[in-house]
Order: C-alpha cells, then sequence, then structure tokens
C-alpha cells in the first residue's frame, strides 16, 4: 500500500509553524515513516512545477501555514488547493490571520511609509518606496502584489480542517497527521484539538473563584506575578475562559496570562468580540463612571483581544473612508 | 549576447528571496540583484500596542530566532522603564538566551549552510543535505543533534513557557524564578552541549580543515570581501551576545569607534532601494558609497565571523583555544573569507556552551528575587542584542501609559544585507561565463549568500536537501532559451 | 421620506420586560417612529452577546441600539450591569477600529417609557443620516468567483 503523499507550505509566514514540526524530534521520524512528504519548499527540492503535474487531490492532505497577502501566495494556496484530497490551515496566521493581522488596522500605504521614509535610521531623502516594478540600468526588476489586506486561509480557498496555535502545540500536530493516515479525521471544517475553555486545562484551576470578580487589572509588569495562582484571580487579563485548550497551558506554565493564540472554542464567530464579553463580565464596577474607569484600565484592548484574529473577526479590518481624502469617523 | 538569468526561489528567504542577473554582451555577468519581496509592517502596527506586549509581538518576526527579538524588547524595556532586573533575573536570561545560541547554530551547522561545507560544493546533489552529512560524519551525528536540540528547547519552554515565542521577558527582570529542578536540568543540557561543541569542532576539524581543496574555497577571492566589522563585546572587550558595547573595527583591524546601543541613530543608517523590500544598513561615520567594499564605503557585516573580527576573542576556554585556531589558520587580522563563518559558527556554539555551563552552576540563580518592578513613567528605549544572524537593534517611544507611539527595528539580516548583495553579485561574476550555467554554478552562488545564514524566513528543518532552483536564460527579447531545474 | 436619501438601517435589541414592553406601549400609543429600526426582541439585555452587534455591523446595519431595564429593575438581577460594561468595553474595540461612537447606543427604558422609544429612534436614525453609511470591508472571495472555481 502506498504512503499518503501530503505538502507543506508557508505564505505569510514566521517560521515557527515549521518549527513546531521539526519539535516532534524523535517523533517526527516515525511520521515521516507513515507518509510521503511530495513538496516542502524550505526543506525538500521539489518544485511548484512538480505540484502542477500531480493528479487533481493526488495529495492526501497539504498543510498551509501563513495568512495570505500576496499574488504569490494566493496562487499557491490555489494550486495546493486543486491537488489535495484535504487542506488543513495550520496555525493562527493561515486559521485567523495571526500576530501580522493586526496590519489590518492600517493602510498599507502607511506601513510602507513608516519602514521607508519614517524609521529614524532610514537615510533616504528622495521618498523611494518598494516598488511593484523598478528600473536599473541593466534593465527591470519585479516585485510581487501586497495585497491590501491580511486575509486567512479560508478566505481565499476552501478549508478542510483546522490546527490553531502560534504555533500548534507537538503533541496536535502528530496526533492531527496519525488521524489523516489512519483515516480517521473527523467531518469537514473541524478544528483539530479539544473544544473545551483552557481554564479546564490550567493546573491553577483548582485556584479560581466560583464567583470571580475583579476590581483592578493589573499590566503584568506592575506586579509580581504568583506561579500557582489563577492569573484572573490576580487581576491579570487572561484569556483563558474564551480560549480552546490544546496547549497544556504553556503560557501560565511561563507565568504568563494566555493572550488567546489558540483562538476560540466552536460556535464562536467572533474570538474577539467573545473574549472581550468575558472580561467584561469580571468587572466588579456598577455606575457608569466606574465601569469607564475599569474599561479604560484595560490598555490597548484591539491589541489584547484581537492579537492573532483580526482578519478573522466579523469587521476583518479597521474600517476605510471611501477615499483618503475623507475625514475618517474616528481619528486613528 | 546580453539577457537575464532568474534565480527563483531562495527559499531560505521565507520562500520568497530571488536573484536576477543581467548579462553582458560578452554572457559575463553586468550585475546581479538578491531581492527580498517580503514586509509585514511590524514597525506600523507596534503602534498602540502595549510595550510589555512586544517581547511576544516581536517574536513573531521570526519563529526560527524568537527568542533573539524576546530578548532584545525585553531589553528596550528595561530601558524604557528605567529598571535592571536583580543579578539572579539577569542570570536566568542570560543562561536563556545561551541555550536558544547552542540550539539555534547547532541547526544552521548541520542542517542547512553547514551540508554545503561538509560535503562540498562538488558532491553530487543528492548528497548536499544532512543525509551526506550524516554519511560523512556518522549517523550517530544525526541522533545526537536531534536530540540536543530536543534537550535544550524542552529547557525552554519549562523555564520562558514556550520554545517557539517565549514569554518570560518582563522589564526588570522574567516572570518566574529558576527553581532548582530547572537549574539541574539547565546543567545537564549544558554539559550535553558542552561536549557536543567540542564534537562538531573536532568533524569541523577532520573533514573541512583537512581538505586543502576546502581551505582554498574558504579563503578564496570569489567569497571574500573586506568591509568593517561590528558586533557586542563585554568590557574585556570579548564577545559577549547579551549585553556589552557595540565595537566597530576597520576592514585592517583597527578600531573604528565603539558605542551604546542607545546611540545607534548616530553611527547606523539605513539605504532604500526600490527593488527589494530589504533596507541596507550601513555606517554613518563612513557614509554609503553604493554597494561597494573597503574602508572607503560604510558596508559593514554582522554575526558570527564578524563578531570575531570585532572582539579580541571570546571568555571562555574552549572557545577561546578555537578561536585562535581559527585566526592561526586565517588570520592576522580581520579574516574577511565569508565561508569562515560557518567556522566561526562552530565557535560561538562552544561558547554558548561553556557560558550555559557556568550560568546553570551559578547558586545564585536560583535566587527568587528575578524581577525589579517598574516605577518610573515611561518614554522611550533600546535594547540591543547578537542575535544569531547577526546584532539586532529595537527602539520603542510609548506615551506615559506605556503605549507605543513610534517603533524602529533593525533585524540582523539587514546589517549583512549590502555585504550579502556584494558577495551573491561578486560570486555571480567569478562564476558565470559566456550565459553558461551549471547546476555546479547554482550552488556556488547560494553558498555566497548562505554563509550568512539570513534571518528572518530562515526556517530550520530534519531534511533540509537543498533549495529547488530553476534558472531561466532567456535572450534579449525575453524568451527562453534554456532551462536548468534542480530536482 | 425622499428616495435619494440615505435611509441608515439601525437594528434593536430590545429586553423583554422593560424595553420591548415600552415599544409595544409607542405603537399602542399611536406614536409614530422612524421606520430605519428593526427590532429584534431579547429576554434581556444581559443576553446580548457583543458578536450580535457586529453582525449587525457585518450584515449592513449603520448602528446598533440596544435597550435594557434601568439599573435595578432588571427581571433577572444584574443582566443590564453585565450589559452595560460589555458595551462599555466594545466600544473601546470599536474605536480602535474606526467605528464612531454614535454608531453603538445603549439606552434604559422602562417598560412604561414609550415616548422615550420614539425619540431615542427618531434621534438615532438622524444622528446616523447626518454620520452616512457604514462601509466594510468584505474579505471573503465573491460568490461569482466561488461559483466558478474548480474544488
Amino acid at each position: 500500500m502506498t504512503k499518503p503523499k501530503i505538502a507543506f507550505y508557508w505564505c505569510a509566514s514566521c517560521g515557527g509553524c515549521e518549527e513546531a514540526v521539526v519539535d516532534l524530534g524523535e517523533d517526527l521520524l516515525a511520521v515521516v515513516e507513515l507518509v510521503e512528504v511530495a513538496f516542502w519548499p524550505v526543506a525538500l527540492d521539489f518544485k511548484r512545477e512538480d505540484v502542477e503535474a500531480l493528479d487533481d487531490g493526488e495529495l492526501a492532505a497539504a498543510f498551509l501555514n501563513g495568512a495570505v497577502r500576496t499574488s504569490e501566495q494566493e496562487e499557491m494556496a490555489r494550486l495546493l488547493r486543486r491537488k489535495a484530497a484535504a487542506v488543513v490551515a495550520f496555525g493562527s496566521c493561515a486559521m485567523h490571520g495571526g500576530v501580522p493581522g493586526l496590519a489590518n488596522l492600517h493602510e498599507s500605504r502607511d506601513i510602507l511609509d513608516v519602514a521607508y521614509r519614517e524609521a529614524p535610521s532610514v537615510q533616504n531623502d528622495e521618498g523611494t518606496l518598494p516598488a511593484r516594478e523598478s528600473r536599473v540600468p541593466e534593465g527591470q526588476l519585479m516585485l510581487p502584489e501586497f495585497g491590501a489586506t491580511v486575509r486567512t486561509l479560508d478566505q481565499v480557498i476552501d478549508v478542510d480542517y483546522y490546527l490553531p496555535g502560534c504555533p500548534p502545540p507537538p503533541g496536535l500536530i502528530a496526533s492531527a497527521v496519525t488521524a489523516l493516515v489512519e483515516g480517521k479525521l473527523p467531518a469537514k471544517g473541524a478544528v483539530l484539538a479539544p473544544d473545551v475553555a483552557l481554564c479546564s486545562q490550567c493546573p491553577r484551576a483548582a485556584t479560581k473563584p466560583d464567583k470571580l470578580l475583579v476590581q483592578t487589572f493589573r499590566r503584568p509588569h506592575e506586579v509580581l506575578i504568583d506561579t500557582d495562582l489563577c492569573l484572573l484571580a490576580q487581576g491579570l487579563v487572561c484569556l483563558g475562559p474564551a480560549t480552546r485548550a490544546g496547549c497544556a497551558a504553556a503560557c501560565p506554565g511561563g507565568n504568563m496570562p494566555c493572550t488567546g493564540c489558540m483562538g476560540p472554542t466552536s460556535g464562536v464567530v467572533d474570538y474577539g468580540a467573545k473574549a472581550l464579553s468575558a472580561i467584561a463580565s469580571l468587572l466588579d464596577a456598577d455606575g457608569g463612571d466606574e465601569i469607564a474607569a475599569r474599561v479604560a484600565e484595560i490598555a490597548d484592548p484591539v491589541g489584547t483581544f484581537y492579537r492573532y484574529s483580526l482578519p478573522a473577526s466579523l469587521l476583518h479590518r479597521r474600517v476605510r473612508t471611501a477615499a483618503r481624502e475623507e475625514k475618517e469617523e474616528v481619528a486613528p | 549576447m546580453s539577457g537575464q538569468i532568474l534565480i527563483d526561489p531562495l527559499t531560505r528567504l521565507e520562500g520568497h528571496g530571488k536573484i536576477q542577473i543581467f548579462l553582458d554582451d560578452d554572457g559575463g555577468v553586468d550585475r546581479a540583484y538578491l531581492q527580498v519581496p517580503e514586509l509585514r509592517g511590524f514597525e506600523k502596527f507596534a503602534q498602540g500596542r502595549r510595550a510589555e506586549d512586544m517581547p511576544q509581538i516581536t517574536s513573531r518576526i521570526c519563529g526560527v530566532c524568537p527568542m533573539a527579538h524576546h530578548m532584545a524588547a525585553t531589553k528596550a524595556l528595561d530601558d524604557l522603564y528605567q529598571v535592571d532586573p536583580p543579578p539572579a533575573g539577569r542570570k536566568v536570561r542570560e543562561l536563556l538566551y545561551s541555550t536558544f545560541m547552542v540550539e539555534d547554530h547547532a541547526l544552521h551547522f548541520f542542517f542547512l549552510g553547514g551540508p554545503d561545507f561538509i560535503v562540498g560544493p562538488d558532491a553530487p546533489r543528492p548528497k548536499r543535505n544532512i543525509l551526506g552529512v550524516v554519511d560523512a560524519v556518522g549517523l550517530e551525528v544525526g541522533k545526537e543533534v536531534i536530540g540536543v536540540r530536543k534537550q535544550l528547547r524542552d529547557l525552554t519552554a519549562a523555564v520562558a513557557g514556550k520554545a517557539v515565542h517565549p514569554v518570560f521577558g518582563l522589564p526588570g527582570g522574567v516572570s518566574q524564578p529558576l527553581s532548582s529542578q530547572a537549574r539541574e536540568q539547565a546543567a545537564a543540557a549544558a554539559a550535553r552541549a558542552v561536549d557536543f561543541g567540542q564534537f562538531a569542532l573536532d568533524a569541523f576539524r577532520k573533514i573541512v580543515l583537512g581538505d586543502p581543496g576546502y581551505v582554498d574555497l574558504v579563503t578564496s577571492e570569489a567569497y571574500t570581501h573586506r568591509t568593517y566589522y561590528m558586533g557586542l563585546v563585554d568590557p574585556a572587550n570579548k564577545v559577549n551576545f547579551y549585553d556589552g558595547r557595540l565595537r566597530v573595527v576597520r576592514p585592517d583591524g583597527t578600531q573604528l569607534l565603539t558605542f551604546d546601543g542607545r546611540d545607534y541613530l548616530s553611527h547606523v543608517a539605513e539605504h532604500v532601494e526600490p527593488w527589494t523590500y530589504m533596507k541596507f544598513c550601513f555606517l554613518k561615520d563612513v557614509g554609503w558609497t553604493g554597494f561597494a567594499d573597503g574602508a572607503g564605503s560604510g558596508v559593514y557585516s554582522v554575526a558570527p565571523l564578524a563578531r570575531l573580527n570585532a572582539a579580541d576573542g571570546l571568555a571562555t576556554p574552549r572557545a577561546q583555544e578555537a578561536y585562535e585556531e581559527l585566526v592561526t589558520t586565517l588570520g592576522p587580522g580581520p579574516v574577511h573569507h565569508t565561508l569562515a563563518n560557518h567556522w566561526a559558527r562552530i565557535i560561538e556554539l562552544v561558547y554558548a556552551a561553556e557560558r550555559m555551563a557556568e550560568l546553570a552552576g551559578d547558586p545564585e540563580i536560583t535566587d527568587p528575587r528575578v524581577r525589579t518592578l517598574p516605577t518610573a513613567t515611561p518614554r522611550e528605549g533600546v535594547g540591543v542584542v547578537e542575535a544569531p544572524r547577526g546584532t539586532l537593534f529595537h527602539h520603542y517611544q510609548t506615551d506615559e501609559r506605556g503605549l507605543v507611539t513610534a517603533a524602529n527595528l533593525i533585524v540582523a539580516t539587514q546589517n549583512n544585507a549590502a555585504r550579502i548583495a556584494l558577495s551573491v553579485d561578486k560570486a555571480a561574476r567569478a562564476l558565470i561565463r559566456n550565459g553558461q550555467v551549471s547546476d555546479g554554478l547554482l550552488n556556488q552562488v547560494e553558498m555566497a549568500f548562505r554563509a550568512y545564514d539570513p534571518c528572518f524566513g530562515c526556517s530550520t528543518h530534519s531534511l533540509p536537501g537543498q533549495m529547488p532552483l530553476i534558472v531561466d536564460v532567456r535572450d534579449p527579447r525575453g524568451e527562453l532559451i534554456r532551462q536548468i531545474r534542480r530536482d | 421620506m425622499s428616495e435619494s436619501e440615505f435611509q441608515p438601517k439601525i437594528v434593536a435589541f430590545f429586553c423583554t420586560w422593560c424595553t420591548y414592553t415600552a415599544a409595544d406601549l409607542t405603537g399602542i400609543s399611536r406614536l409614530a417612529y422612524a421606520p430605519n429600526v428593526r427590532v429584534i426582541r431579547l429576554m434581556c439585555s444581559g443576553r446580548l452577546d457583543p458578536q450580535f452587534v457586529l453582525a449587525a455591523f457585518r450584515h449592513g446595519a449603520d448602528g446598533v441600539l440596544v435597550g435594557g431595564c434601568h439599573p435595578g429593575d432588571c427581571h433577572y438581577q444584574e443582566g443590564n450591569y453585565k450589559a452595560r460594561r460589555r458595551i462599555e468595553l466594545l466600544r473601546a474595540v470599536l474605536r480602535d477600529l474606526g467605528i464612531a461612537d454614535q454608531r453603538l447606543r445603549l439606552e434604559w427604558i422602562s417598560a412604561s417609557e414609550g415616548e422615550k422609544v420614539q425619540r431615542v429612534c427618531n434621534q438615532m436614525t438622524e444622528e446616523l443620516r447626518g454620520l452616512g453609511p457604514l462601509r466594510l470591508d468584505r474579505p471573503q472571495r465573491d460568490a461569482a468567483e466561488l461559483a466558478g472555481e474548480p474544488r
């Protein structure tokens, strides 16, 4: 019986998801015994033409990590979609947009201006910006098209399964590949991780009060953090109640609060809205002024609740005006 | 016959790097351009973020060296809030940072750049990867690298939360003390790392230094540039990855200047070209005079070889011994041979392992006082570390609540960007004649690039194989006349 | 009502015990109010999931109105307090996302305040007419694109 063929590919990615695969360590060798890796551009020498030469659906699965920004990444996503029976959105960026999704708070032009014109170390009197086409004395050079927003993988192609995390914990990766090889994948659309909130896996759960109310939210650098007590009970913004389990509470293990990289449990459409709802419900405040004061203590709300999931949110990005000359509703 | 050659993709630059080569009328190289087509905009979307979130946000710049960004950001927070960690806090940071340097350097040497060097540029294609390395040095090596790496990363996860995207950095210290159990774990890992470092050195001596052909390759003019060199040094001018002053030496080895990381804007600047998203750093004190080396050009280099050139040795015994061997073989004065980066990298691995052992054996490291709580109002902070691939600068400005108003990041490989461009161009010119390209050529052009182990997008894997390359040779009308595939 | 004039769409979430009852009273009292408001009935304002507000915007609403019992009068004791906290924090996020404060409005309206329902609905309609439509980016692939795409 021939081994199932799989492929790995990265879009706008930091490389951490590739590292997570390697962190399987010796388990990786066991995985490699079970499958044939037909395409992994950063590791193996198969090329795009080799993917194009496959029959449609010949790959048992394609694991894509990274968000989608450029025309090149979109083309590769579509190609792998055709050639794979199943596509897995691998990691926070592919699934929800990830940290680079915070770029959806800005316009492409502003991003370029900061990097190439405004940065204090830049010496650029001509105001040069990287361009799609540029002329040099010897000829013409091209750069790929950048999309106007950061998108999740399923905003570009049809996705079969999701593997959350930044990066996905190696245990979940191993389970997913094993399920694939043994033909035991769940129904299409499933997230390949437990469907409970992190609090249920957290070693500190026993110290979480039944009725939890927070008088004042603290920021991690303002207080010494107890290594055993529930982080919410210590007044830190921990997103465990709103975040999917599967990571064995790695960040609380590092004595820092959960920041939500595993995304929501099933049934939740917009992670940030649900997370802020959970935190707001804990505020021990009545009366308009007191509530306003407590809410103001939560600095950078969009970065707190949407750090990994802005492109996947219902609003997708900061509202744009129709033309740049029009005044924005809310000054940036 | 003029024309173009396109090498696309270079997979170790986030999968999207490419090299465009323009031929002149004689079929020699007019100019080779290395383009980086990736930008995510961290410097823009950092604005509005909480400063204490920056160690975790900036680590997403690179999942291979997240600890480097995490540490530079954490040190920038120290500066921002004007707090220093208590001694144990600093030691825990440096222990984890040394752990990271060992693990990252080991992976590059055995899986990425090393195979070219260990197996050789003329070896058959299927051999120029970890499998070839294993053939050359034994199956035990492969298993040992996986094992050492796993042990080091398990240690990191135990103390810092996660190995990919750690969480423990805070202004004024780290999130939790080192338990005695973790210290024992660290001591065991360090001992294994020190042995492994010696093993790597021995392997390098036997395979590379023992072969005159390889020594010729390393010292060949095609892979040599005479630039300035920069690195962090301690008060005794020894290499230090975690802290110190920046030291810059001229191509002749004399010191140009030293500066505190906070003053980086007075000495380091970035040049922009429209054909790539990567900016090119240069020394302000010398100035940008284009893509050229020599004392008249502000182009400089960072990372293993540059660090050794910028310092007066290493602070631990075995590493110092190894360094003296390198200088005896390739010196005196600064070593300008780009491929010697691979050797320098192993020497740094040995130093990092020895430093790990020193720190793990220090009884103060388990002291529970690992945080100094900030009291000052934040305004501005700079943090500098030596990442595996070069000097890394993080610079933040915040409002009085500690929300970022501006961020400037100079990421390790940018310091090398101009020299990488020179190296690729020079290698292409030296090797391409009459428009003829061959498989060996492709690899040798890549070697010029790969020695620098570029930072972003450089992923590490168990089976690196080779970079898939297609070389299109086109006539002046753009018609494809020949295609060379490497598979 | 001119055809070319912008007609804001407002989705209103009213709690059963107070505000929805008040809206019934508005009708019975023949107090006409702008037809721009579509009412969705919840048992309690505390049932309002912030996702409802975002979904309303995503589906074309230019504004969202939330109506609940006065503080102290909630049929379920604390529901309206929770609503206020959630909406306050949601508002902070919406500001960061470029959505004006006027587009999300929370009002305490008791069962007898039919006149207040009329006043608030008319006021919010006119305010949003001045503000203009809410234009959101659509990241999804077009339906036409989906239809033509090989699987």
